[in-house]
C-alpha cells in the first residue's frame, strides 16, 4: 500500500495530494499538465523537490518511509524498491537489450541474472531481441524492453508514465494482460499515469482523477470517469 | 636536434595527461551530476588557468612549493627534495595549468548525455561512480579523446609555467619550448626552425586524428 501526502508549488503550478493507493493497479488519470509526471518523479525519488519550487512530501510504501520532508528523510532512487517507465524508454544506447535488462541486477550471480533476464524478455515478448542494440529496435520494442528492464530488480512499486504509447492497441492490450498477471504473482503494486481514458477502463483499475494538481476523485473507473465516458461515447454518435 | 628535450617533453605531456584524466573524469562528473551552489565556485576554480597568465600561475606555484611555505617544506620532507626546479614540479604545474583543457570537454560531453539515461541508471540502483564508468565515459568517448589530446598538446606547448617553475635544467626541466626560446635567443634560426616544425607537426597530427574521429561519427550520423 502506498500512502502519500504531497504539497508542491512552483509559480502558478500547485500539486496537492493526500491519498492512499491500496489497489494492485491504480490509474492516475489527468490531462496534460495536471501534474502526473511530476508526481511520479517525486514518488520514484528522481526529484527531491519540484525543480525551481518547494515541496513537502510524506511517502510510505508498505510501511517503509521513502520520504518525510518534516523529518528530513529521503531515500535515493534505487533504494525505494520502485521502478519508473516513462514514455521515453531511455535505453542505454551502447548496451545490448540483454545488458540493458541486466543493468539493475548487479547483486545477482550470473546464472540467476541470466534467468531473470530471460524471464522478463519473454514476458514482454522480446526474447529474439536480446542481442540487438537499442538503435535497431522500433519504438514499441524499445518500450517493451524498457518495461523488462524496470521489472528485472523485482520492485515493490511500478510507476508507468504512459509507457505504451508506441504500441498499437492489440499489442498493448496483450502486453498489459500478461503484465498484470505477472505483477499480481510477484506482488508488485502498479500506478499508471495516463491521459487516455480507454486504458483506465480496459484495465479495470482503481482510478485517481488528477485535476490541476489536486486529486479530484478516487474510486472505480466507471464512477470516477463517468463524465469522460460520456464524452467518449458522444464521439460515436 | 635536442632529443633529450623531446623525450622529456613527451614524457611530461604523457604523465600530465594520465594524471589529468584521473582528476578530470571525477571532477567533470561532479560538476554535471552534483547539485549545490558551491559547484559554480568549483567550476570557476577549474577554469581559472584558462584566463590566468601562465607566468602568474608559475610564480604562485614557485612560491607555494618553495621552502618559505609549510606546503613546500612538507613536500620537501616527504620527497626529500623541493618540487620547484624538478620534473615532478613541472608535472604539478602542468596538471594545474592544463586542467581546464581536460575538464571542459568532459563537462560538455557528460552534460550532453540524455538525462533520462542517468535517471534510468539511478532507478536501477547505480551510484555516481557506476553511472560515470558505465554510462558517461562510454557515451562521451569523443570528449574523452578530445580531453586527452588537448591536455597533451597544451602541455607540450606550455612555456611560462615551465620556465617559472622549472627553470632550464637539461634532462630535468628543459622542454622543447624552452629549447626553442634558447635557440631564438642565440639567433640559431635553423635549429629553431626544426624545433618549431616538430612542435607544429606534433600538434597538427594529433588534431587531425581527433577531428578525423569526429568526422567518422558525423558521417555515420548523417547516413543514419
Amino acid at each position: 500500500m502506498l500512502e502519500l501526502t504531497l504539497t508542491a508549488e512552483r509559480g502558478s503550478f500547485k500539486l496537492n495530494v493526500d491519498c492512499r493507493f491500496a489497489s494492485d493497479w491504480t490509474v492516475i488519470f489527468g490531462s496534460s499538465g495536471a501534474g502526473k509526471s511530476t508526481l511520479l518523479r517525486l514518488l520514484a525519488g528522481l526529484d527531491r523537490t519540484i525543480p525551481g519550487g518547494s515541496t513537502q512530501a510524506r511517502i510510505v510504501l508498505d510501511g517503509a518511509v521513502l520520504a518525510h520532508s518534516a523529518k528530513g528523510l529521503w531515500r535515493k532512487p534505487g533504494r525505494r524498491h520502485t521502478s519508473l517507465v516513462a514514455q521515453q524508454p531511455s535505453l542505454f544506447p551502447h548496451l545490448s537489450v540483454e545488458a540493458n535488462v541486466a543493468y539493475g541486477l548487479n547483486g545477482l550471480d550470473r546464472v540467476l541474472r541470466a534467468s531473470r533476464v530471460e524471464e522478463l524478455l519473454s514476458l514482454v515478448d522480446a526474447t529474439e531481441l536480446a542481442g540487438r542494440l537499442p538503435r535497431d529496435l522500433s519504438g514499441g520494442q524499445e518500450q517493451r524492453v524498457a518495461l523488462a528492464r524496470a521489472l528485472a530488480p523485482l520492485p515493490r512499486l511500478l510507476l508507468l508514465d504512459e509507457p505504451f504509447s508506441a504500441l498499437d492497441g492489440v499489442a498493448s492490450d496483450a502486453l498489459i494482460s500478461r503484465l498484470q498477471s505477472w505483477l499480481l504473482q510477484n506482488k508488485v503494486q502498479t500506478i499508471l499515469a495516463t491521459h487516455d481514458a480507454t486504458s483506465a477502463f480496459s484495465t479495470g483499475a482503481e482510478v485517481a482523477l488528477l485535476h490541476e494538481g489536486r486529486l479530484a476523485a478516487q474510486g472505480a473507473a466507471s464512477q470516477v470517469l463517468a463524465t469522460e465516458r460520456t464524452r467518449l461515447l458522444s464521439h460515436l454518435q | 636536434m635536442d632529443w633529450q628535450a623531446l623525450e622529456l617533453t613527451l614524457r611530461l605531456a604523457s604523465v600530465t595527461t594520465i594524471i589529468l584524466l584521473a582528476i578530470a573524469i571525477p571532477l567533470a562528473s561532479l560538476l554535471v551530476l552534483g547539485r549545490g551552489r558551491w559547484l559554480a565556485a568549483l567550476e570557476a576554480l577549474a577554469a581559472l588557468p584558462l584566463v590566468l597568465p601562465p607566468t602568474v600561475l608559475g610564480f604562485f606555484l614557485l612560491v607555494l612549493l618553495g621552502p618559505r611555505t609549510a606546503v613546500g617544506r612538507g613536500i620537501t620532507a616527504i620527497l626529500g627534495h623541493p618540487l620547484a626546479f624538478s620534473f615532478d614540479g613541472l608535472v604539478v604545474g602542468s596538471v594545474i595549468y592544463s586542467l581546464p583543457f581536460a575538464v571542459q570537454p568532459l563537462v560538455a560531453g557528460f552534460a550532453a548525455v540524455e538525462p533520462g539515461l542517468v535517471d534510468a541508471a539511478r532507478l536501477l540502483g547505480a551510484g555516481s561512480s557506476r553511472i560515470v564508468v558505465t554510462l558517461l565515459v562510454p557515451l562521451a568517448r569523443r570528449s574523452l579523446i578530445a580531453a586527452a589530446v588537448l591536455s597533451f598538446l597544451h602541455t607540450v606547448g606550455e612555456f611560462g609555467v615551465v620556465l617559472m617553475l622549472g627553470g632550464d635544467i637539461p634532462g630535468a626541466t628543459r622542454t622543447l619550448s624552452i629549447v626553442l626560446y634558447n635557440q631564438v635567443e642565440n639567433f640559431d634560426y635553423a635549429a629553431a626552425n626544426r624545433t618549431a616544425a616538430i612542435l607544429l607537426g606534433l600538434s597538427m597530427v594529433a588534431l587531425a586524428v581527433l577531428y578525423s574521429k569526429g568526422e567518422k561519427r558525423g558521417s555515420a550520423a548523417r547516413r543514419a
